[in-house]
């Protein structure tokens, strides 16, 4: 498992923070980016970013977005299912090749 | 309340330089082929994996002891363009009849002879329905604790 996609998140600084933010509870962008010194559309990109790596999840209440950090471990096998799927279309488009040239 | 708690899907895409037909049967009939072997559920190694082609079919996979292990199902077959699987597999590798999550894979025409294969694994949140094995996962050390800690260590050489 690599855990490469979880540290280039958190590797910015701003991003570090916005996820720092909701280890104290759920919490909407307008509330995460209160206090930080960036935009909110600034902080829905990063939270894009840590949704993708499996560190944060979303739940709608009415019209609101809320976003917590994901207590359930998706994070760690969203990342395996990620590195699989890498690996089996690799191997896919590699066999598509091979039998392409094989007709040739 | 409407509470809906929605993990990102895992979103791939590759190119291959085939038309979408031929591509869709080397993913499909030939997934014996390119699957990788490291990846099997039964006790013997892998000796091909099968993809029913029909709406409906089943998805397994035959050990070379000959055992058939289930994967999934064919929720969607739809050549050239588009295939549904029903991927019913756990966290721990294991067929559990009561889970579906789906990956549906894609065939789009990209250039007079090539396919851009687009593939989504979504609904895994439902993988989050079998807590038991996600604690587990949190605990260990490759879990929450092991990530923080290798995130902070990276950190501090950095």
């Amino acid at each position: 498992m690599t855990y490469d996609k979880t540290l280039t998140a958190l590797a910015d600084t701003t991003r570090r923070r916005v996820f720092e933010k909701l280890r104290s509870g759920p919490k909407t962008v307008g509330t995460i980016a209160r206090g930080l010194p960036v935009s909110r559309p600034a902080v829905s990109q990063h939270l894009r970013v840590l949704k993708e790596a499996g560190l944060v999840a979303e739940r709608s209440e009415g019209t609101r977005r809320i976003y917590y950090v994901d207590p359930r471990g998706i994070g760690a096998l969203r990342k395996w299912l990620d590195q699989f799927w890498s690996d089996a279309l690799q191997t896919y488009a590699d066999e598509v090749e091979r039998t392409e040239r094989k007709q040739l | 309340m409407n509470r809906t708690v929605t993990p990102a899907p895992v979103r791939k895409s590759v190119r291959v330089n085939a038309p979408p037909d031929r591509a869709f049967e080397v993913f499909t009939a030939g997934i014996g082929r390119w699957w990788p072997k490291s990846h099997h559920i039964g006790a013997s190694d892998l000796d091909t994996h099968v993809i029913e082609p029909k709406e409906g079919g089943r998805w397994y996979e035959r050990g070379i002891d000959g055992a058939e292990c289930e994967v999934g199902k064919v929720l969607v077959w739809d050549p050239p363009a588009r295939l549904v699987l029903g991927w019913q597999l756990t966290s721990d590798w294991k067929f559990d009849p009561k889970l579906m999550t789906e990956v549906e894979v894609r065939f789009i025409p990209d250039g007079p002879n090539a396919t851009r294969v687009e593939l989504e694994h979504r609904n895994l949140d439902r993988f989050g329905d079998r807590s038991g094995a996600f604690r587990a996962q949190i605990d260990s050390p490759e879990g929450w604790g092991g990530l923080l800690q290798l995130f902070a260590q990276s950190a501090s050489q950095g």
